[in-house]
Formats: structure tokens, C-alpha cells, sequence
């Protein structure tokens, strides 16, 4: 059997015992898994409304993966995409709230691309203790994670506002709303922000696959010392990865501010993206074309929990665990491979 | 207010905040040992939390006084089950050891919810009535300044938390399972030369650590929060985790470093009613733990080495 066709079949097979598990807790736990699974669907795709949530949860989705699955091709595991998507989502309404006079052309741009900014140098600070001091990528971004989370909470509170819980609205010029998507989607939260985010996945896919910088991301990738000895600079190589890793993940906190909620508010917690931008990428094989197929799932999934419990009672965090469980049965891709050799082995004989 | 009042304060806060943090580095020292790294922590927490409190509110008339500390019980058990799945993901599936932590966290909360839902109709449990309460050590309480401030108002969890980890020190540098689980995790292929199961070894690391943070979890839910929501456990592990780095993978390091950390937490919630910290903002101690963490894998505070086949599945054979 092609490596190919394997390829595509491990993610297929971890959404296809992911779904089983959920619905074996559906019957374990007393609720009707045909109920349950019907109401996921047409919590997502029922109704105009709800495509067009699905499609909003989408965006930010993909600019996640796409953080995650760009580090992973340079051999980087960034963590951090959580955290440097707050800074991005934080950057971008700070220039959104801050200048009045400007016109759209300019100052949508400059939101936009502060949230980039912010990501990148949020992603810049682990890859640049990788390269110099050798200090694990993993470890710094999941602590960068909580120095963002109180960092942009004590931004929001004491520096954009006074003493406030969330801060005023974007400007209008900043805007990434759009009252076109909302009247064809019967006023959904749909936002521009879905080409921004598809014009990220073909910039990856070209970057990482037509350019020479690309080629040596993602020869650092498979063996750093070949690379080094081929003369590439290795340390170059790991920093720029995690600066544009990190710059798609402010994207991603763009997409949140500038379209979704159009502000920033003091956060308990994590928003979640970021982690599930993890799901995204290793569902996705950390391609641009998976990445994007694997948040549309995953989008989907989300956004369909929240009819559950309305239409058929079950609690919408049944989809965290199938969730979760698929990033198992993916990261476990070995256990599946073998069986997979094993059952077409059988059939040639 | 003289500085006795201070650390009258100080010193119990302390304590209370640093006893999940320590539990919870102890447990990953023991899978970090083995080489298996357990981003997993938080989300142990999370179901030992969880487990502490729903034990808790079922068993409190039949168990009275002794609840908690049968809930705590019950917490290892489910934290060490859980741990079972990342073990198997990791150790014999051969997974990423990350994304299978990443997936337990993700697993755990989505999970420990789902059950809250299915089992009182609603996202958080009521308040458990019988959690760890402060008490006054006796004998030791009474020594005159030292008792005030180390023995009184205190938790017995928190003297646990510290006997535990001499213990865990004891076990890993001073036995011979702890020789065998430390060269588990630094070199696997000699292990198994010489006939060390670097397998079996692993599961035991990943294991205890599982039981460990759910212990951590179920200290911080009965003690702290007294209730399971979806934002009980908020990084605790995380934290936990960067104890057990700055502390450099040796459990009395993590334990000093946990309670440095329970320290800063502690400062950043009643740092306001001291009077030499009412001007240093919040923010500061609340990310201080990290940022020392991030230095100290640096080497600006003495570099922390990892276990050498810290992450690397082990494949028999392979070289």
C-alpha cells in the first residue's frame, strides 16, 4: 500500500474511532447517539445561521494550524500558539481602539498586521533561546503561554482602560466585519477574515513547497546536521520558523478582534483556539491543504456541540473528548499503521 | 503591622497554595525520571480534582471527618488511571509524548464536565461541606515563634506534601528502583543491557505520576476551591511542571521550588494587605513563576539539564 494513501487514511480512521468512542459514552451514558449525532449536524449545517458560525469558528481555526503545523515542519513544537495569539488579539485591538481619524485602507492593514507582529515576536523570544542557548521550544512556549494570559489582562486593565473588565470597540475603520457575509448568512458572526486566513494556507503551501527558504525550513526539519553541513544556518532557520509560526497565530488573535468579538476582554482562562490548533495540524499531517480540511471539521464539530445539549441533551463537551481522543488515535498513528500492514498483508495472500 | 504579623500571614498562604504544586512536580519528576515527558499534569489534576469533589459530596454522610481524605485516595486512583492512557499512548504506541499530554489535558477537562453534566445537571458542583480545615499542629504548635508561624492555622496536607517528597528523594537516589528508573530515562539501550524491563519501568514512572497529581488536584480542590467548575484547575499543572524544571528534575529541588511559587501565588493574592508590596503591581508575581523558569532553563540561574532520552520512545533494538 502507497505511504500516500496511508497518509490519508490515518486521519480518516482516528475521525472514524473517534466518533465510535463518542458514541459508545452516548449509549454508556443513556443519551441516543443517533439524537446526539443529528443534532451535531444540524447545529453546524442545519441552517444558514449556523454555516456561517461554522465557517467564523473555521478561520481562526486554520490560522492556528497553520502556526503549529509550519513549526512542526522546521521539527519545532509550538505550544505557544495559545499565547501568542492572545498578544496578537490584544495588539490588534489596542491599534483598533487607539487611532480614530485613519481610513480603513490604512488602518484595518495596520491592526491586522500589528496582531502579526506581536504573534511573531511573541514567537520570536522561543525560538531565539532554541538557537542560542538550546533551551526546548515546548518548555518556554507553554511558560510564554501564562506571561501573555497576565501580561495582556494587566494591559487591558490598567493601561488601554481604567481598571475596566474589556475594552471599548474597535473603530469601525478597523474592522474586519462585514454586513455582506452577516445578510447572507442570516446574521451569523461571519467576517472577511476567512480570506485572510485562506491566503495565509496558500502562502504556507507556497513558502514551505516552491521557495529555497522553504526547502531549508524544512530540510532543518528532518536532520539539523545534514543541514548545517550542507551550509545552511540552522539557528537562522529555527528562529524565522517560529517567528512566522508566531505571526500566523497573531492572525489568528486578529480574526478574534477585529471580527469575531471586535474587542478584548479580561480572560480567566485560555481561549482554546491555540490548543486546537494542535488537533488541526496533527489531523492535518501539518500540510496547508490538511490543515485547512481539518479545521473545517473541527470548526464544524465545535459550533454543532452547542446545539447538543438544546436538541438532544447531551452536554456540548462530549465533542472536547472526541476531540482529544483523536489527537490520541492520530499521535498513536504507529499502532494504526501496523495494523494497517497487517490487514493488507492478509490480503495478498 | 511587625514583621511577625507578616509572616503569620505569609507562611500558611504559602504552605496552602504550594501543597497541589508539590504533589503534582513529584509526580512529574517520576515520569520525567523514566523519559517520559507528562505535559499532562494539568489535566491529571483535573480529574483528580474532579474525582476528590464528586467522592466527596456522595460519601460525606456515610464517611464524615475522614471524607476528605478518602476522596484524596480515590483521586490518586482515577489520576493513576488516567495516567494508564497516556503510558500506553507513549510508551507502547510509540506517540509524541507532548501531543498525548496535550490530549489528556484536552481529554480530562471535556471529560470530568461531560460527567458533571450527566451527574448534577449543570456546568460546576455544589460546595463540598467537609474540606481540609486549618488546623493547629499539636505539640509542635506550641514552641514558642516557630509553632505560630509553621504550626498553627496550617494544613495537614501541607506536612504531607513535604514528607512525601523526602520520600520520593529517597526512593529515586537512595534504592535500587530509583537507580533503575533514573538510568531509564538517561539511557534506555544500557538499561536494558543489563536487563532492566525499560518498559515496565517507564509505565511505573508514568503511573505514580498520574497518582501523584491527582493527589495534587484533589488537595487543591478540597482545600482551595471546595468545588469542581470548569476553571478550577487553571494552570496549576503547568506550574507544577515548571517546578519540577526549576527545580532540575530532583524532588527536593521541585519541592523548594513549588513552594517558592506557592509564595509568589500566595503574594499575588494578599500581596495587596502587605505593606512593603502595595505598590508592586500584580502582574509581576503573577508571572513571576514562569519567567524564572524561562531563566533558569536559560542558564542565568544555574542551567537545569533534562533526563538525556527525556522524550525518545524507546525501541528495542533501534540505536
Amino acid at each position: 500500500m502507497s505511504s500516500r494513501f496511508t497518509n490519508i487514511l490515518i486521519p480518516v480512521i482516528a475521525v472514524f474511532l473517534g466518533v465510535l468512542a463518542g458514541t459508545i459514552i452516548m449509549l454508556v451514558s443513556g443519551y441516543n447517539p443517533i439524537a446526539g449525532y443529528s443534532a451535531l449536524w444540524n447545529g453546524a449545517f442545519g441552517d444558514i445561521y449556523y454555516i456561517g458560525e461554522v465557517v467564523r469558528q473555521f478561520t481562526p481555526y486554520i490560522l492556528a494550524g497553520l502556526a503549529v503545523a509550519f513549526a512542526f515542519r522546521t521539527g519545532l513544537f509550538n505550544i505557544g500558539v495559545e499565547g501568542q495569539l492572545i498578544v496578537g488579539w490584544l495588539a490588534a485591538v489596542w491599534v483598533g481602539v487607539s487611532f480614530e481619524e485613519l481610513p480603513k485602507i490604512i488602518h484595518l492593514p495596520l491592526a491586522v498586521l500589528a496582531a502579526a507582529a506581536a504573534g511573531a515576536l511573541w514567537g520570536f523570544i522561543p525560538g531565539f533561546l532554541k538557537a542560542k542557548f538550546r533551551v526546548h521550544e515546548v518548555i518556554v512556549t507553554i511558560m510564554l503561554n501564562y506571561v501573555a494570559l497576565h501580561v495582556t489582562n494587566s494591559i487591558i486593565r490598567n493601561v488601554i482602560t481604567d481598571g475596566k473588565e474589556r475594552t471599548p470597540n474597535v473603530a469601525e475603520s478597523a474592522s474586519l466585519r462585514s454586513p455582506f457575509f452577516e445578510s447572507i448568512t442570516d446574521y451569523s458572526r461571519l467576517h472577511w477574515g476567512i480570506l485572510i486566513a485562506l491566503a495565509c494556507a496558500i502562502i504556507m503551501w507556497f513558502l514551505l513547497e516552491k521557495t529555497t527558504r522553504g526547502f531549508e525550513l524544512r530540510a532543518v526539519g528532518y536532520n539539523q546536521h545534514a543541514s548545517h553541513y550542507a551550509g545552511m544556518n540552522v539557528n537562522t532557520n529555527i528562529i524565522l520558523s517560529m517567528v512566522i509560526s508566531g505571526a500566523f497565530a497573531g492572525l489568528a488573535g486578529a480574526m478574534e478582534a477585529l471580527g469575531t468579538f471586535g474587542f478584548a476582554s479580561i480572560k480567566g482562562g485560555f481561549t482554546g483556539v491555540g490548543f486546537d490548533g494542535i488537533a488541526v495540524a496533527l489531523l492535518g499531517g501539518n500540510t496547508a491543504i490538511g490543515v485547512v480540511l481539518a479545521a473545517l471539521l473541527f470548526g464544524g464539530l465545535k459550533i454543532g456541540a452547542l446545539n447538543m445539549p438544546l436538541e438532544s441533551g447531551v452536554p456540548n463537551e462530549l465533542v472536547d473528548i472526541i476531540i482529544a481522543l483523536i489527537i490520541f488515535f492520530v499521535a498513536s498513528s504507529y499502532i494504526i499503521r501496523w495494523f494497517i500492514e497487517r490487514i493488507s498483508k492478509k490480503g495478498v495472500k | 503591622m511587625s514583621l511577625m504579623d507578616i509572616l503569620l500571614i505569609l507562611v500558611p498562604s504559602t504552605l496552602l497554595w504550594a501543597t497541589p504544586l508539590i504533589f503534582t512536580a513529584l509526580g512529574g519528576n517520576f515520569s520525567e525520571r523514566s523519559g517520559v515527558v507528562n505535559i499532562g499534569l494539568e489535566g491529571l489534576m483535573v480529574i483528580g480534582a474532579f474525582a476528590a469533589i464528586v467522592f466527596n459530596l456522595t460519601f460525606v454522610d456515610a464517611l464524615g471527618a475522614s471524607t476528605p481524605w478518602v476522596s484524596l485516595l480515590v483521586a490518586m486512583a482515577v489520576g493513576a488511571l488516567l495516567s494508564v492512557l497516556h503510558a500506553v499512548a507513549s510508551i507502547s504506541f510509540r506517540a509524541d509524548q507532548v501531543v498525548s499530554g496535550v490530549a489528556i489535558n484536552l481529554l480530562a477537562i471535556g471529560a470530568a464536565l461531560f460527567l458533571v453534566k450527566l451527574i448534577y445537571g449543570k456546568g460546576q458542583t455544589d460546595i463540598i461541606q467537609r474540606g481540609f480545615s486549618k488546623v493547629d499542629i499539636p505539640i509542635l504548635g506550641d514552641i514558642p515563634v516557630i509553632g505560630p508561624i509553621f504550626f498553627q492555622n496550617t494544613y495537614y496536607t501541607s506536612y504531607l506534601a513535604i514528607l512525601v517528597a523526602i520520600l520520593a528523594w529517597f526512593v529515586m537516589y537512595k534504592t535500587p528502583f530509583g537507580l533503575r528508573l533514573r538510568s531509564v530515562g538517561e539511557h534506555p539501550m544500557a538499561a536494558d543491557t543489563m536487563g532492566i524491563n525499560v518498559i515496565k519501568m517507564r509505565y511505573i514512572g508514568v503511573i505514580i505520576s498520574g497518582g501523584l497529581a491527582g493527589i495534587g488536584g484533589g488537595v487543591y480542590a478540597q482545600a482551595i476551591s471546595s468545588d469542581f467548575g470548569h476553571a478550577t484547575i487553571s494552570g496549576q499543572g503547568f506550574m507544577a511542571l515548571a517546578a519540577l524544571i526549576f527545580g532540575k528534575w530532583h524532588p527536593l529541588g521541585a519541592m523548594g521550588a513549588a513552594i517558592f511559587f506557592g509564595f509568589a501565588q500566595s503574594l499575588s493574592i494578599i500581596g495587596n494587605s502587605l505593606p512593603f508590596l502595595e505598590n508592586i503591581p500584580s502582574v509581576y508575581l503573577a508571572i513571576a513563576p514562569y519567567v524564572l523558569t524561562i531563566l533558569a532553563l536559560t542558564g542565568f540561574i544555574g542551567r537545569a539539564e533534562a533526563p538525556k532520552a527525556l522524550s525518545q520512545p524507546y525501541i528495542k533494538g533501534s540505536r
